[in-house]
């Protein structure tokens, strides 16, 4: 029937994920909340890489949600070669893994995978070295906008006016108000690297698309997923894949390919809709809404989208 | 084993660590009643053979069909469809054709010849019908399918009742009805043509239970004034005689007036336009759109010429002048008065097309059977009379009158007669609760118009062939949302965070409480609503 869902019984246009014999790479019984968007991210996009290599992956994770739910000791949930060292150094630590099997001639594809905070903020220096370097790994940032696994701080991922731990609104403060948040991607692309890519697990057809792209791909690839999270976001946990596809219709959420350092497509958004639809049904901007907000301040946020949506050629910007 | 300081657990894998604790609601996977199948008056699971149509099984599509109704290709052309205005696409982009469908596999059916397999097993009772009309032919193919002999006594030449002496042949070709029920015949159903029974009592008692399909096919009379030399006819006179003398074409005249507002008034002014009259006219009481006649039929007859007057009816009939008295009526309190005005017109000959009543005479003498103020006879929940073994359906019986519910009464008089037989009560299964459009996720399914055909021919006895090709089908069933159960999209299964589905080889879902967090994503994103939250038990 429709090739919009992940599997069909006529085999047309289904993803890895809607397989019985997807290689589950992150296991149950895994500590993550109910109903997390960066455990699905995870599977999704290291299932897509095992599948496309035939297993020949090995994975280095930053400190982060995803490391403490899936390996408190002596248990691990990871069905693929897995390694954890710190916070910030993923990128460092897969560069090495890759240098290794690179002088031992395995062809084994490495990947470093973490959170945004591990990313965009404390990892950034490793990072900008792994790309500079153009070293033959993909890392895949699982953007769930903000600290998760320490109690909600913000990030430099935290979008605009959100509630976290540290940016608590208050009065006239409105919450992250700091500024627009760092756009890794477009740094990534400023390094020249041959790929980088934004994903969404609003949308696992694409992101399965990207990571077997990326996968084959020599040297520094980089993928940023948004990865909802119900408990830092404040929303119920049966909502995950409907937010992000509204962050996807929104164009808070830009879907777009750029090689070497260029934008060469971007998912256009059949009917765009409001910023409003997607902030509202999320306890961390309440407080823009509520009855002290201040009167239309989330256009600040609509305004955010319609860059996107000018900047990544995703439609015409309906709502000013 | 000697364990590090703090440690109680072994390594090993996380599957050791059983999350299904976590939760206080879990998914289960149900099956909810699609809007169609509560709608049609016959029961069908209209989503199960839209499903095996979908892959092209047209075989297993129309067998699914036949579990609750044997006339598919006669559905595809009389029924009006209930299914479709309650169609949950209908609130996406039009509702699935699954008309047109039913009869294009109903067309293949009879094109390639399937037959109903026999009975698997024989009672040795022996069920009487009267009345080989839809409803009868019905209750026999059930009866026969549970293993009961049958006859049926039939007062017409030909069996199909006002299927065959009321639908006409531009909208039910002959071959197509007589196939059809040939398969019901094949299957051993006994119908004994021209053999009108005139009294229950002679012959009820020679039968283990009988089944009253009587019909309602005494034309309704009127005060009218009505001098010697006007031409009038009754509908259903008119529609007997094309049918049983073929070669004797009546002369209505050019100028043709048809009196109600039925789809017999219709099916009248558009029979008298085919027998060679220039002007056909409706004279009809009320307002268009209080017309009992369905919307698509008078539509047709509209593009066919038919002309329809409304808030009118004939005082009196006097040669070719008629005087019609002019009406006014109030929708709200359904209060219909003369205006008081007049309106002569010209017209060779008059059709009575104003409704059908129970000929009850064949029941006068039978103690117990109930007539009620309506007219027709009066059953209980079982559809047995007062009379014990003696059960009544279709348009004999107060409900809808059509092809499709008196087939639907004839399935249950079936069951009950069935149960009867057996020396129970039929008690119906609980029904599902119905997949609304609220319980689905549309945000999967892809706009796709639904492709309509114009039905509407020539102004002859031909009916237009429309049927799908064996694309259009696949085509048009694959809009089907698949409301209230599952057609295996996979979506619950791929986006569980916690791998709580097991996907059997023959792509069968099952959850695993083990590691089932209780989020409730799968239910969210399930595209048909065929996963339900419910609460968990504690233990
Ligand atoms: C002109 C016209 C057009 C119609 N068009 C449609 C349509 O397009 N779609 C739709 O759904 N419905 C239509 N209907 C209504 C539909 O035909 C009836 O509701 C349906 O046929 C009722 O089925 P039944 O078996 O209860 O009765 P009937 O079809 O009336 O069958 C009763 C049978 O019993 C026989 N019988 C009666 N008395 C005796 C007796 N004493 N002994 C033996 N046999 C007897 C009759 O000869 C007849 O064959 C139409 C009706 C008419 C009149
Ligand atoms: C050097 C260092 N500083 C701080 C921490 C504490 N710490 C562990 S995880 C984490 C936040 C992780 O956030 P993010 O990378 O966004 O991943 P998430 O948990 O949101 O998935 C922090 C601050 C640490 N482990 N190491
Ligand atoms: S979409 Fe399919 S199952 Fe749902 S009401 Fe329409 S025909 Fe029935
Ligand atoms: S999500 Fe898809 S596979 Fe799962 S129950 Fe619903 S229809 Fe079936
Ligand atoms: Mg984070």
């Amino acid at each position: 029937m429709s090739s919009l869902t992940m599997g069909n019984r006529f085999g047309r246009n289904t993803t890895v994920q809607s397989e019985n014999n997807r290689p589950n790479s992150l296991t149950s019984g895994h500590r993550a909340c109910q109903g997390c968007g960066e455990a699905l991210a995870a599977r999704c996009s290291l299932d897509a890489a095992y599948i496309e290599t035939k297993g020949n992956i090995a994975v280095v994770n930053a400190t982060g949600c995803l490391e403490v739910f899936s390996c408190a000791y002596p248990e691990n949930s990871w069905n693929i070669p897995w390694v954890h060292s710190l916070f910030g150094n993923a990128a460092a630590v897969a560069s090495g893994v890759a240098a290794a099997f690179k002088s031992q001639k395995k062809d084994i594809r490495v990947i470093a995978q973490g959170g945004d905070g591990g990313t965009t903020d404390i990892g950034m220096a490793c990072l900008s070295g792994m790309f500079e370097r153009n070293d033959d790994v993909l890392y895949i940032c699982y953007d769930n906008e903000a600290y998760m696994n320490t109690g909600v701080q913000r990030s430099s991922a935290t979008l605009t006016f959100a509630r976290t731990a540290t940016t608590l609104p208050n009065g006239q403060y409105m919450g992250n108000d700091i500024r627009t948040g760092k756009n890794v991607p477009e740094i990534a692309m400023a390094h020249g690297i041959p790929y980088v890519a934004s994903a969404s697990i609003g949308d696992i057809h694409d992101l399965e698309k990207k990571v077997k792209k990326a996968i084959h791909i020599k040297g520094a690839k980089y993928i940023q997923i948004h990865s909802p999270c119900p408990l830092g976001w404040g929303y119920p946990t049966e909502n995950t894949i409907q937010l992000a596809k509204l962050a996807i219709k929104c164009g808070l959420y830009p879907l777009f390919e750029a090689e070497n350092g260029v934008v060469v497509n971007s998912t256009a958004i059949d009917n765009i809709i409001s910023v409003e639809s997607y902030l509202k049904g999320q306890k961390r901007f309440a407080h823009l809404f509520g009855k002290n907000a201040q009167v239309n301040s989330w256009k600040v946020i609509q305004e955010l989208a319609n860059n996107h949506i000018r900047k990544y050629k995703l439609g015409e910007v309906v709502y000013e | 084993m000697n364990k590090p300081f703090a440690t109680v657990l072994d390594p090993g894998t996380s599957l050791n660590n059983k999350t299904g604790s976590w939760r206080t609601i879990r998914p289960e996977y149900v099956h909810r009643l699609p809007p169609c199948n509560v709608t049609c008056p016959a029961g069908e699971n209209i989503q199960q053979w839209l499903s095996l149509a979908q892959e092209g099984r047209f075989f297993e599509a129309w067998l699914e069909m036949i579990k609750d109704n044997p006339f598919p290709a006669t559905m595809g052309r009389v029924c009006y469809h209930t299914c479709e205005t309650t169609c949950n696409r209908v609130q996406f982009d039009g509702a699935v054709n699954i008309n047109l469908i039913e009869r294009s596999i109903g067309d293949i059916a009879i094109s390639k010849n399937w037959k109903f397999s026999p009975p698997e097993k024989s009672s040795g009772k022996n069920v009487l019908i009267i009345g080989a009309g839809p409803s009868g032919l019905s209750a026999a193919y059930f009866l026969r399918k549970f293993g009961h002999n049958v006859t049926i006594y039939e007062s017409h030449k030909l069996p199909g009742g006002m299927a065959r002496y009321g639908v006409p042949k531009y909208r039910l070709p002959r071959h197509i009805l007589d196939a059809e029920i040939q398969r019901i015949i094949d299957l051993g159903v006994n119908i004994k043509c021209n053999q009108k029974v005139d009294c229950l009592n002679d012959v009820k008692d020679k039968f283990d239970a009988v089944y009253l399909a009587v019909g309602a096919s005494l034309a309704s009379q009127t005060d009218i004034e009505i001098s010697d030399d006007s031409k009038t006819v009754d509908a259903i006179d008119l529609f007997k005689n094309l049918e049983d003398y073929p070669d004797e074409v009546p002369n209505l005249g050019q100028k043709v007036l048809v009196y109600g507002g039925g789809n017999t008034a219709i099916d009248a002014a558009r029979t008298a336009l085919r027998l060679g009259a220039k002007s056909v006219k409706i004279i009809y009481r009320r307002t268009i759109n209080n017309m009992p006649a369905h919307e698509s039929e008078i539509q047709e007859a509209l593009s066919e010429g038919v002309e329809i007057h409304c808030l009118r009816t004939i005082s009196s009939i006097k040669g070719e002048k008629i005087l019609l008295a002019k009406m006014n009526y109030d929708e709200e309190t359904n209060n219909l008065f003369k205006t008081g005005e007049t309106e002569l017109v010209i017209a060779d000959s008059v059709i009575f097309a104003i409704g059908q009543s129970v000929e009850d005479s064949i029941v006068k003498n039978t103690k117990g059977i109930l007539i009620s103020n309506k007219g027709v006879i009066e059953i209980n929940k079982s559809m047995q009379t007062g009379v014990k073994g003696v059960f009544a359906g279709g348009d004999v019986i107060h409900g809808k009158r059509t092809v499709t519910h008196a087939i639907g009464y004839g399935k249950k008089a079936a069951k009950s007669i069935d149960a009867f037989l057996n020396g129970k009560e039929y008690e119906p299964n609980l029904k599902n609760e119905i997949a609304n459009f609220k319980k689905l996720n549309t945000e999967y399914y892809k706009s796709d118009k639904r492709k309509e055909v114009c039905r509407l021919g020539e102004l002859n006895f031909e009916e237009k062939d429309v049927s799908y090709s064996d694309e259009q089908i696949i085509q048009e069933s694959n809009r089907c949302f698949s409301c209230g159960n599952c057609f295996h999209c996979d979506n619950c299964y791929a986006y569980c965070p916690d791998n709580a589905i097991i996907k059997h080889e023959d792509g069968t879902l099952e959850f695993n409480y083990d590691y089932c967090k209780g989020c409730g994503i799968c239910a969210k994103e399930c595209p048909c609503g065929s996963i339900r939250m419910v609460t968990d038990d504690i233990n």
